[in-house]
C-alpha cells in the first residue's frame, strides 16, 4: 500500500514537472518600437507597459519569461509556427485576428485612436494619412476617404508626418500623446475615434492552456487593482481603466 | 571623469561618450560583427552550393542534371523577400518535422491544426526551455542557410557559364593524353574556369554585402535595424538621452561603412583576379607574361 501511494506521488510529481518542463520558460514576443506600450530603453532590453505587465503576470503564473523582438509584419505568422509563445505587442483584439490566433481578455479598455499632424487643419478626411502596416488604424483609414499611407515601424510613421510626406498620423492616442506632448510643432487633430475592443495577450489556438493561465493572472490584477495603477503609470492619468 | 549616470546635466563630448556607450549602441557595434561573421560563413557556403549545383547541371546523369537546372532555376525566379520570409518559416518546421516523427512515433494529434504549426515539446528547435542565445544561434545558422540557398543558385549560374567559357581544346588535348573524365575535370576545367567565373562571383559578393538587412525578416538584428532603431527620434520619457530624428546620421555611418567594406574587397578581389589570370590563355594572363617577361 505504502508502495503504491509513493508511486502515485511519484507519478503526480513526474508528471507535474513535466509540464513545468514543457512551459516553465515561456517566450514572449513583442515589437519594441511603440512607446509607450513597448520599447527598447537605453540598454537594448524591452521595456514599458507591456515589460512590466507581462513580467507581474509571469511572476503570478508561475512562469519564468524571456522576451524577444520581432518585426510587426512578421509577428503573427512567427507566434503561429512557434517561434514564440505569446504575443504582447500593444495588439487590438480584433475578429480577424481572432480567427488566426486566441486572445486572453483585454488588459487595456478599448481606447481612443487619433490623428496627429503638423497643423490643426490638416485634412484627416481627404488628404494623405500614414499608419502602420497591418493595424487597425491602418485598416479604419483605408475604408475612409482619405488615402493610406502604410509603414512597417511606428517611428516611420512619425517621421512622414514630420517631413511633410503625410498630412496625418493616425495611431493609439497613448503613443501620441507623448510625442505631441513634446513636440511644440505637432497637434491632435479632429475627433478620437474608438477603435478595436482593447489590447489583448496573443496564443496560438491549440495552445488554451497557457492562454487560460495568463487570462487568470490579467484578471487577478484587474481585481487587486495593480493593472490600473499600471496603466495611469504608463498611459497617463486620462487613460481609460477598469 | 564624468560618470553616465545622469547624461542630462553632460554636455558636448562627454554626453557623446556616454550616447555612444549605451547599452543599445554596443548592441549596434555587436551586429557589425553579426553581418561579418554571417558573410564569412555564407560566402564560402554559398560558393559549395554553387559549385554543387553547377556540377550537377552538367553532369550526365538525367536526375542529376535536372535537379541542378530546376534549383537554379527556381530559387533564382523567387524574389528574395518572398524566400526570406516564407521559406525560412518552412525550413524551420521542415527540421521540426523530422526531428517529430524521430522523437514523438506515438504522437496522435494532427500537425496542423488551422494556422498553428504543433510539434511535440521535445521535436521544438531549439527546445522551448534554451535559453536566448541557443535561439539566435539557431536563427543565424538557418539565416547562414537560406542565404547560401539563395546566392548558392546564383553563383551555380555563373560556375556553370564559367566552366563551358574554358577553351574546348584544352578538353580535349587533356583527353587525348588519356586523362579520364574525372581527371580532366579536377585538373584542367576547375582550375581553369574561376578565371571566367570571378568577375561573376565579385558581383554576387557585392549584393550578398548589401543584402544582410534582410537578416531581420529573419529575426536576427542586424546593423540597419539598429541604426533605425537608434537613429528614430526619442522622447525624454523613454530615454536618457532624447534626440531628434537623427537616421540621416546613423544611416551616414552605414553608408561609409558599406562603401569602405566594398572598397576593400575590390582591392582584395583584384589581387585574387591577378592571381589567377598567371599563366592563362586570356587577354589579360597574355598581358602579364609580356610584361614579366
Amino acid at each position: 500500500m505504502k508502495s503504491l501511494l509513493l508511486g502515485t506521488a511519484v507519478l503526480t510529481l513526474s508528471a507535474a514537472t513535466a509540464f513545468a518542463a514543457s512551459h516553465s520558460v515561456v517566450r514572449l514576443g513583442t515589437e519594441g518600437a511603440y512607446p509607450p506600450y513597448n520599447f527598447l530603453d537605453d540598454n537594448g532590453e524591452v521595456a514599458g507597459f507591456e515589460r512590466e505587465l507581462g513580467d507581474e503576470l509571469c511572476a503570478r503564473a508561475e512562469m519564468t519569461c524571456e522576451w524577444v523582438t520581432n518585426d510587426w509584419d512578421s509577428i503573427i505568422p512567427n507566434l503561429v509556427s512557434g517561434n514564440y509563445d505569446a504575443i504582447i505587442a500593444g495588439m487590438s483584439i480584433t475578429p480577424e485576428r481572432d480567427e488566426v490566433v486566441d486572445f486572453t481578455q483585454n488588459y487595456t479598455p478599448p481606447s481612443p485612436s487619433a490623428f496627429a499632424a503638423l497643423s490643426a487643419d490638416a485634412d484627416i478626411e481627404g488628404g494623405v494619412v500614414a499608419a502602420q502596416t497591418g493595424t487597425i488604424q491602418a485598416a479604419h483609414i483605408a475604408e475612409s476617404g482619405a488615402t493610406l499611407l502604410e509603414f512597417p515601424s511606428p517611428d516611420e510613421t512619425i517621421a512622414a508626418v514630420m517631413s511633410g510626406e503625410a498630412d496625418a498620423v493616425m495611431a493609439d492616442k497613448d503613443f501620441l500623446i507623448p510625442l505631441v506632448e513634446e513636440n511644440a510643432n505637432m497637434t491632435f487633430v479632429g475627433e478620437d475615434i474608438p477603435l478595436g475592443g482593447g489590447i489583448g495577450m496573443a496564443f496560438r489556438e491549440s495552445d488554451p492552456e497557457m492562454r487560460e493561465t495568463f487570462d487568470a493572472a490579467i484578471q487577478s490584477m484587474k481585481d487587486d487593482g495593480t493593472l490600473n495603477e499600471l496603466i495611469v503609470k504608463w498611459l497617463g492619468a486620462d487613460s481609460p481603466k477598469f | 571623469m564624468p560618470t553616465c549616470a545622469d547624461p542630462s546635466v553632460l554636455e558636448g563630448l562627454s554626453w557623446l561618450m556616454c550616447y555612444l556607450t549605451t547599452g543599445k549602441h554596443i548592441s549596434l557595434y555587436i551586429s557589425v560583427g553579426t553581418v561579418l561573421l554571417l558573410l564569412a560563413i555564407t560566402a564560402p557556403t554559398a560558393l559549395l552550393f554553387g559549385f554543387g549545383g553547377a556540377t550537377a547541371a552538367r553532369s550526365r546523369i538525367w536526375p542529376l542534371s535536372w535537379f541542378g537546372r530546376g534549383y537554379i532555376a527556381v530559387v533564382r525566379g523567387v524574389p528574395d523577400i518572398a524566400f526570406f520570409l516564407f521559406f525560412v518559416i518552412a525550413l524551420d518546421q521542415a527540421f521540426e518535422w523530422l526531428r517529430h516523427q524521430v522523437k514523438c512515433p506515438d504522437w496522435d494529434e494532427p500537425i496542423r491544426q488551422g494556422s498553428d504549426f504543433i510539434v511535440c515539446a521535445e521535436a521544438k528547435l531549439p527546445l522551448s526551455t534554451s535559453p536566448q542565445w541557443v535561439h539566435e544561434t539557431y536563427g543565424f545558422f538557418v539565416a547562414v542557410l537560406t542565404f547560401a540557398i539563395v546566392f548558392g543558385a546564383f553563383a551555380a549560374n555563373v560556375l556553370y557559364g564559367a566552366m563551358r567559357a574554358v577553351p574546348h581544346a584544352q578538353i580535349e588535348t587533356a583527353e587525348a593524353y588519356g586523362l579520364s573524365p574525372r581527371q580532366t575535370f579536377w585538373r584542367i576545367l576547375v582550375p581553369q574556369m574561376w578565371v571566367y567565373a570571378l568577375p561573376g562571383l565579385s558581383n554576387l559578393w557585392m549584393v550578398l554585402i548589401k543584402a544582410t538587412p534582410l537578416l531581420f525578416l529573419l529575426g536576427i538584428e542586424d546593423i540597419v535595424y539598429w541604426a533605425r532603431e537608434l537613429g528614430a527620434a526619442k522622447t525624454p520619457r523613454f530615454t536618457d538621452y532624447p534626440h531628434g530624428d537623427w537616421r540621416m546620421w546613423y544611416f551616414l555611418a552605414l553608408l561609409v561603412f558599406y562603401l569602405a567594406f566594398t572598397r576593400v574587397s575590390e582591392v582584395v578581389l583584384d589581387r585574387i583576379m591577378a592571381r589567377l589570370t598567371r599563366g592563362q590563355a586570356t587577354l589579360a594572363g597574355e598581358a602579364q607574361r609580356k610584361a614579366g617577361a
